[in-house]
């Protein structure tokens, strides 16, 4: 058995998962792991939370936007896309001037 | 090194060879998301159904999630699109365009969303997340589900799906948030962080707190004898 105790690990595992930690620390971690049951299996239901998570965004699609909800989006771009033109112009004359 | 238990993954060092730490996950870079920022703001025109479809659905899914009800997050996500062209002037970074968006997306999720059953002041106490231990003689055990049976796709799996929403749902806003956002939207800590506004320590902190609640949560269910 190594020294870190399950509390330790279980503090850690998320980083653990997402590879955040230093290589020491893993060693470490996978030692324990290797040689402590209840540790796997506790990994393994973190692991599958996660997993089902990322899996959520592939269920979840919303309906496709109405004709008007988009042309307002649209109007919306096309108004700051003048102004900012309007503003270019503006900064360009000015410089002629 | 290890022992010859069934491991269910591989070592999981950062994987640059010289012994230096990723700091970020290995996350491919959202490049498509600013690439059309850029277009836009620089005046094309036809990045406009792109940026509008690449955003639609990650804020449908992460408002609903949010609030809970389809309509509702159908009509943040539009509201959110709407503020972001109305806005778009003060997008000064086109490269920080996702944690902009969010955070747009979280100020009007805000202002409608219902109120959740509980939201801690505190950080809530890992002990209160971790499973119980007990020894019956034939070694320490832990107190968990079989986790085996559950698929690790949602794919045709309705009843999972909505217990994963419903669980996600329960969690306190604060966790919440930084899980959709992390796991669900797949942001860097980074990225999170910036939306939240808070630190990179304090995105990994709730991070972990969150996906310990909903481990915890799902547990419960499997072990209630719910069965996906
Ligand atoms: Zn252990």
């Amino acid at each position: 058995m190594t020294k870190l105790e399950c509390k330790e690990i279980f503090e850690k595992l998320s980083e653990y998962l997402d590879r955040q930690l230093p290589p020491d620390m893993c060693d470490q971690i996978d030692a324990h792991i290797g040689a402590c049951p209840p540790c796997v299996q506790f990994v393994e239901s973190l692991r599958k939370t996660m997993e089902l998570c990322k899996d959520l965004k592939e269920e979840e699609k919303p309906a496709p936007l109405r004709h008007h909800a988009l042309s307002n989006l649209r109007s919306a771009y096309q108004k700051f896309s003048r102004e900012r033109n309007a503003e270019k112009g503006v900064l360009k004359n000015g410089s002629e001037a | 090194m290890a022992g010859n238990l069934e491991a269910p993954i591989g070592p999981l060092r950062p994987q640059s060879q010289d012994g230096a730490v990723e700091s970020a996950a290995p996350r491919p870079a959202p490049n498509k998301e600013v690439e059309l920022a850029r277009r836009l703001i620089a005046g094309d025109e036809s990045a406009f159904e792109p940026f509008v479809s690449a955003f639609q659905t990650k804020l449908f899914q992460y408002t609903y999630l949010t609030c809970g009800q389809r309509e509702d997050a159908e009509e943040v996500a539009q509201e959110t699109l709407l503020k972001v062209f109305e806005n778009l002037a003060q997008l000064r970074e086109p490269e920080k365009v996702r944690p902009w968006v969010f955070r747009i997306a979280r100020n009007v999720c805000y202002m409608k969303r219902r109120k959740s059953i509980y939201a801690p002041e505190e950080e809530i106490s890992l002990d209160q997340l971790m499973p119980s231990f007990k020894d019956d003689g034939g070694g320490r055990r832990i107190e968990i589900a079989d986790w085996k049976g559950l698929p690790d796709t949602l794919a045709m799996k309705g009843e999972l799906r909505d217990m994963l929403r419903e669980a996600i749902g329960d969690l306190p806003d604060l966790y919440r948030n930084t899980l959709l956002l992390r796991d669900v939207e797949e942001l860097s800590t980074e990225e999170t962080a910036e939306v939240l506004g808070v630190s990179a320590d304090v995105v990994k902190t709730r991070l972990h707190r969150a996906r310990l609640m909903l481990r915890q949560r799902l547990d419960a269910q499997l072990l209630a004898g719910v069965r996906p």
